[in-house]
């Protein structure tokens, strides 16, 4: 305990390194993924393609990816944008699959209501789908945002730092304190990030705040298959 | 891309493919360490699972307990288990077991919770008894779940044991660790690039088997289209492969 104390300040540095390189994965995983996991929906060709592409993609071991990338983006070797990439692709493969399944709930009667009043295909998608497609998509992210925070620490093994380097370090000084702070430190991210989705979800979500708790089912396993 | 050249070019040094050192060796030590792990980690995850979703019991620790280890860095854990067992196969084998347990057990329960309750509740009104009903109703008709949850935990193994390699370790993370410092990046690449297609084919295996393993008297079903409930229950990753 009394290291933490007196390392905290580099234990903070790490943490806001760590988080640096989350975010941005994160972010442009969803935003990439929304709109291809809307095609996948739509169109039965495009959605095996995708789907199977993202989860090829997602097979990729961390540690290759990392060190394969320089070679396709040309970048250096230790530059923390492989990881940033190849944190995203993760993310799109999880997240495609997501963004699929969430505009798949949305009731077919539903959209053809939205277009019977109206709406042109555009304003139905920001509407009708996007919206109610949300909470699935809500789901998707944490899932995206945990496996993005405890992966990032990967990088470090190739020289990249995160709070990754409190584990070798620990490792090669033979100190478990070290690396404890490193995995709390880690969990702690976890946990903001995951309260932050959460909590954004039920802001941009108000309807879905009556008491009924988002059901957190990793199973691909759907009660209301629409008939 | 000189570099995926050269990388090409050390995969196909015949150098590369002798001795305790050569590929093949490396390859086999890493299939033998994910054997080894997805046994350890199957006779425990699948039996939990099979408990979790024959009685309904436990589900919400279980829920919880996969849902906390997914944010568990890896990396840190098998550090940390590594200082506190000495590092020796067995604690590596154990930690990577203990990571391969929640898609196992997340696969299981899942897929017997995927099952019409009313085919559960039709085989215990012909007098099956519970044993009979989990071994003839239940575990068919979840396998291709189960088998499901098996690729994901033996694809995190094959990742994970690369890493591994770090501590030190054998396996075909030592192509990426042992030149990594020496900054020979074509064997730092040709390693990565075994293992992404060691992944690749375990993965394309693992789809074939999920087919395989759809019960007889789904895919008769699904033959003579009346596969409502059979499409329901289809495995996400069998339209995906």
């Amino acid at each position: 305990m009394s290291w933490v104390v007196s390392n905290f300040e580099q234990i903070w540095e790490l943490t806001v390194t760590h988080v640096g390189l989350s975010i941005p994965p994160i972010v442009l995983g969803f935003l990439l993924s929304v709109p291809l996991g809307w095609v996948a929906h739509r169109y039965a060709v495009s959605r095996s393609i995708l789907l199977t592409v993202s989860g090829l993609l997602y097979t990729i071991p961390s540690l290759s990816l990392f060190l394969v990338l320089p070679a396709i983006l040309g970048t250096t070797q230790l530059d923390p944008a492989n990881v940033v990439v190849a944190m995203t692709i993760y993310a799109l493969a999880l997240m495609v699959r997501s963004a699929a399944d969430g505009f798949a709930s949305v009731e077919p009667s539903v959209r053809q209501s939205a277009t019977a009043v109206g709406y042109s295909g555009w304003g139905r998608f920001w509407a009708v789908e996007l919206p109610l497609a949300g909470p699935v998509l809500v789901a998707g992210m944490r899932v995206v945002s945990a496996s993005t925070v405890s992966l990032i620490s990967v990088g470090s093994l190739i020289g990249v730092s995160s709070l990754g380097y409190l584990f070798i370090d620990g490792l090669n000084r033979q100190f478990p304190t070290e690396i404890l702070a490193g995995i709390v430190a880690t969990i702690v991210i976890a946990v903001v990030f995951d309260v932050a989705l959460v909590a954004l979800g039920r802001l941009l979500m108000p309807w879905t705040r009556s008491g009924a708790r988002d059901k957190r089912r990793r199973a691909p396993v759907r009660t209301e298959v629409a008939a | 891309m000189s570099l995926f050249a050269a990388a090409f070019a050390w995969l196909f040094d015949a150098a590369n493919w002798a001795g305790a050192n050569g590929i093949p060796m490396r390859t086999l030590e890493h299939l033998i360490y994910t054997v080894v792990t997805l046994i350890a980690a199957g006779i425990v995850g699948v039996a939990l699972g099979l408990y979790i979703g024959h009685t309904g019991k436990l589900r919400g620790a279980a829920v919880l307990v996969t849902g906390s280890l997914r944010a568990l860095p890896t990396l840190g854990l098998l550090f940390l288990f590594a200082l506190w067992l000495g590092i020796g196969l067995t604690p590596v084998i154990i930690v990577l077991a203990v990571l391969a347990v929640p898609p196992l057990l997340a696969g299981t329960y899942s897929g017997i919770e995927a099952i019409e309750r009313s085919t559960i509740d039709s085989a215990r009104a012909m007098g099956m008894t519970e044993w009979q009903i989990l071994s003839r109703v239940e575990i068919p008709l979840a396998m291709p779940l189960i088998v499901s949850g098996v690729r994901s935990a033996a694809l995190q193994v094959i990742a994970t044991a690369t890493i591994a390699a770090y501590l030190p370790l054998g396996g075909l993370g030592r192509f990426v660790f042992d030149n990594l410092s020496l900054r020979r990046w074509d064997a730092v690449i040709g390693g990565a690039i075994v293992v992404t297609l060691l992944a690749l084919i375990v993965d394309g295996l693992f789809a074939l088997l999920e087919r395989a393993v759809v019960s007889k008297g789904v895919r008769a079903a699904r033959d003579r289209g009346l596969g409502e409930a059979a499409t329901k229950r289809k495995p996400i990753a069998a339209e995906a492969a």
